[in-house]
């Protein structure tokens, strides 16, 4: 039986051990957030998710508050949100967050909150002196001047992917993301699998190669599955015109809940390189020449028949592709036994 | 793999052996590490101190090709200190006596002496085994890649049913595929022993049922060639035209050159691909495959969980789904097949085709698809295999093993043990990853990896060109000194064509399998110059 408190004024029930967060979010109450990261230990640094309890004297964060039997919680009251706008009042001072030109605009924690309470002119006096943009390594790029310190690429690095390359460095105004010994990226312990890009609330931590590709609301997302290793991670394909401009890995998504490697998340563009094969060709005196799918598959069906009425249909043989849809491997598989006749099909399964 | 990836988080006991997973698997390896913050144990065997051995409780470091010998007496001690699960034994399995007949010819010391590490920590990995339950076994081609490859897997799985944990969750035998769709290509019966959904080839019954289906004429019942033999039947004369889709094989087999030679006195080949690559140059015909994110189909994973792949843009060019170009050669010699889309092909052949696939159409592969067998329309799939220790073909066949030596063994002439693998940056022959912008910066070369003791007794520097030569070839690369790598040993990928690990590598074969020992040859190693 799970146990009941007051959420703005109406039961609601809870698990023990859920936080107010958590339990809010299991009655369809979606209280805000920047720093939480699911899976990882509440920080509590941002104190967006702040909530009214009764008989507290101050507001309490909701993520990392667990919710008692008979709590009275309130999620909507003035307080609450006159307490959450100065918070994102201040963070939108802190840093350089001119909006038009980041790429995280219309994908953005904070511009979110900032439309939600209305800000239009910033309250504080802005902060104007930050660390340098970081992009000396191929896939991330590193703009101190947007981060808002909330701390979820940490908790990304260290408590989902486990690489342990970067922490919260420096104190004080001087605060700021480092790798051991605060150097750059690609001399760092980092193996770029890009979780801490994936968990960056705001635009702080982008992709490189997106770079220009597309606004946000350009794109289409299309979920597929990731053609490198076996873990089959699921992936959505961010799309504009035809082409991938990023690859974002779907949350709560089994096998692999949110995460991808290297390989996954920047392994896609080998599709637009000029070299990919364009016109069947047909090797003549050593080189190789365009023909028509017309010439080259006749060429290919009469040689292969050639072949068997001369030698047997033992004698030609196939090798399936273990990259390629399960779909390709039926039909070739299909082709070697039904049509020509052979068991002589196989593939690298072994490696 | 009898279990899930979902298991991964939730395991108490870890055993990983011959299993790079950071580097080959880096999603599943989080779920590992995440387990090991939470508390799980974990003991990794494996000759290096690879990435997920810096997470390990005990890590024990084994010499290359002793697998077997370890892990019977792993098994000795479980068996000769009661440790094992005598109900699970008694009641699920078959075969006891004689593997412990086996094992007990593998005392501690017996396996000390093959495997390198001391009899202590046999006794001490069988202790840590048989304290939690279950533990999860989790393999990768350290096992394989062996000529002693069966009897490792059949290691493995004697183990995990004499420690009961083979129908758990966490717990069983897991095997990491290391390409995206070996599993469904498997599935498929792309093999020259089985049709779909592992229908043997050499039953009368499956032939009847798949010659209705195919409306063709009758099928052959002699198992075909498996792709070493076929690769030797080129200048043999057995095999005449070989068609090769999608695989470079001029640089993922062992013994380049040899490789090289046989391609090369084919009398017809066909490459079917997205890429120029070593192996295309020996076509005669070249046809241009749509790849990936370029057609609508499905992919298998490891954990036999069909998934869809989506179409985001068209191939370049000409190029076309490769079930097309298949599905067009059928027509040119008088075959007209009617499925004309992957959906097609998978809703109206393969699952009506394969039992255990029936269930899976395309309607209902949305999220996070489903893992086989799916008998039926209504079952959600199955994450377990082998539930609750009952074997979907009765008992549990326990097959006894003897340890073998690798083929090639470190001797005067060549006095340094070669072992290969992948890399985390790149993916087999970088036909996509060197292409895709950024990887190349980050690993542009490959290295020999080699210990600072043998470094130091050659005059080896770190970043020094060495020379590498085995029995086939030899190559020149950067070395690059570790403590991960053991003295004795030497370690390199297959990812670069300048320095790939296959000039060097021995084409011997497991005798059933026929996978190649790549994990093991026989090298001597020079500063150039
Ligand atoms: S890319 Fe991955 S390893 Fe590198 S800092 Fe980000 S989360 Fe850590
Ligand atoms: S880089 Fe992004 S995720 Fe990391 S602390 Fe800054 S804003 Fe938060
Ligand atoms: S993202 Fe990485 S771990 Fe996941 S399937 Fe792709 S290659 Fe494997």
């Amino acid at each position: 039986m799970a146990d009941s408190f007051l959420l703005n004024g109406k039961n609601a029930s809870f698990e023990p051990g859920q936080t107010i967060l958590e339990a809010a979010g299991n009655n369809g109450i979606t209280i805000p957030t920047l720093c939480h990261l699911k899976g990882t230990t509440p920080t509590g640094a941002c104190r967006i998710c702040l909530v009214e309890v009764a008989g507290a004297r101050t507001l309490m964060a909701a993520c990392s508050t667990p919710v008692s039997t008979g709590m009275d919680v309130r999620t909507d009251t003035d307080r609450v949100h006159q307490s959450r706008k100065l918070v994102v009042e201040l963070l939108l001072s802190s840093g350089r967050h001119d909006c038009m030109v980041c790429e995280a605009n219309g994908d953005c924690r904070l511009q979110d909150l900032a439309y939600f309470y209305g800000i239009k002119e910033p309250r504080f006096k802005q902060a104007d002196e930050f660390y340098p943009v970081e992009d000396r390594n191929p896939f991330i790029v590193r703009d101190f001047s947007r981060c808002i310190l909330c701390g979820r690429c940490v908790q990304a690095c260290n408590e989902v992917v486990v690489n342990r390359a970067i922490s919260l460095g420096y104190r004080g105004a001087e605060t700021k993301i480092v790798t051991g010994g605060d150097k750059a990226y690609d001399e760092s312990d980092c193996v770029f699998c890009g979780q801490c890009v994936q968990a960056c609330p705001v635009g702080a931590l982008t992709e490189k190669k997106a770079v220009g590709l597309a606004r946000t609301w350009e794109t289409r997302k299309i979920r597929t599955t990731c053609p490198y290793c076996g873990v089959g991670c699921q992936m959505w394909l961010h799309v504009k015109d035809g082409r991938i401009t990023k690859t974002t890995a779907v949350e709560d998504a089994e096998p692999n809940r949110g995460r991808l490697c290297i390989k996954g998340r920047f392994g896609y563009d080998f599709l637009y390189s000029g070299e990919r094969l364009k016109t069947p060709l047909i090797r003549e005196n050593g080189n190789f020449r365009e023909a028509s799918w017309d010439e080259a598959l006749d060429l290919v069906a009469a040689k292969f028949k050639d072949t068997i009425d001369r030698f047997g249909p033992d004698s030609v043989a196939g090798v399936s592709c273990a990259r390629s849809l399960n779909e390709d491997s039926y039909q070739m598989q299909k082709l070697f036994r039904a049509v020509f006749g052979t068991n002589n099909i196989d593939h690298c399964a072994r490696t | 793999m009898t279990n899930s990836f979902a298991d991964f988080a939730k395991a108490k006991l870890f055993i990983i052996i011959g299993s790079n997973m950071t580097e080959a698997h880096p999603v599943a390896a989080t779920f590992v590490k995440d387990a090991v913050l939470a508390g799980a144990q974990l003991i990794v065997i494996d000759p290096r101190r690879s990435g997920i051995a810096d997470f390990a409780h005990l890590h024990v470091p084994i010499k290359v090709g002793s697998d077997v010998a370890f892990l019977n007496g792993v098994m000795n001690v479980l068996i000769s200190e009661g440790l094992y699960d005598k109900k699970y034994v008694e009641s699920c399995t078959t075969g006891f006596d004689k593997l412990k007949a086996k094992v007990m010819e593998y005392p501690p010391e017996k396996a000390a002496e093959i495997s390198g590490v001391s009899a202590d920590l046999i006794r001490e990995t069988a202790r840590r085994l048989a304290s939690i339950k279950p533990a999860m076994l989790i393999y990768t081609l350290g096992i394989t890649e062996h000529i002693c490859g069966v009897k490792n897997v059949l290691s493995c799985a004697n183990i995990q049913m004499l420690l009961g944990n083979v129908g758990f969750e966490c717990g069983g035998v897991n095997p990491l595929r290391g390409q995206n769709n070996v599993q469904g290509a498997c599935d498929m019966g792309a093999l020259p022993n089985v049709f779909p959904g592992y229908q043997r080839v050499d039953n009368p019954e499956a032939r009847a049922k798949f010659q209705a289906a195919w409306k063709c004429e009758e099928l052959p019942g002699k198992p075909g060639l498996m792709m070493p033999q076929m690769i030797d039947g080129l200048p043999e004369g057995k095999v005449k035209a070989l068609y090769i889709f999608g695989e470079n094989l001029a640089n993922t087999e062992p013994d380049i050159r040899h490789v090289e030679h046989c391609l090369s006195s084919a009398e017809f080949l066909v490459c079917q691909d997205i890429f120029p690559t070593e192996t295309t140059r020996f076509a005669h015909v070249i046809l241009p495959a749509a790849a990936w994110s370029e057609n609508d189909g499905t992919f298998t994973s490891s954990e036999r969980r069909v998934n869809r792949v989506r179409t985001a843009s068209d191939p370049p060019g000409k190029a076309k789904p490769n079930w097309w170009i298949f599905r067009e050669i059928a027509r040119r010699l008088g075959h007209h097949w009617e499925s004309n889309s992957a959906k097609e092909i998978w809703d109206n052949e393969v699952s009506r085709l394969a039992p255990s696939l029936a269930g899976i159409r395309y309607s209902r592969l949305r999220n996070n698809g489903l893992q086989w067998p799916v008998p039926n329309d209504k079952h959600a799939g199955t994450p377990t295999l082998h539930g609750d220790g009952c074997f979907t073909c009765g008992l549990g066949v326990f097959s006894p093993v003897d340890w073998i030596p690798p083929a090639e063994t470190p001797d005067e002439s060549y006095p340094l043990l070669l072992s290969t693998g992948r890399r985390l940056y790149h993916y087999h022959t970088r036909t996509q990853t060197g292409r895709s912008k950024g990887i190349n910066d980050l690993l542009g070369e490959e290295t020999a990896d080699i210990s600072p003791e043998d470094a130091s007794a050659l005059g080896i520097k770190d970043g020094e060109m060495v020379k590498v030569e085995s029995r086939r070839g030899e190559v020149v690369v950067k070395a690059n000194v570790t403590n991960r790598v053991p003295a004795g040993m030497v370690w390199m990928a297959f990812h670069f064509r300048e320095g790939c690990a296959n000039w060097l590598t021995n084409p011997v074969y497991d005798p059933i399998t026929l996978t190649a020992e790549y994990k093991a040859c026989a090298i001597r190693i020079a500063k150039t110059g």
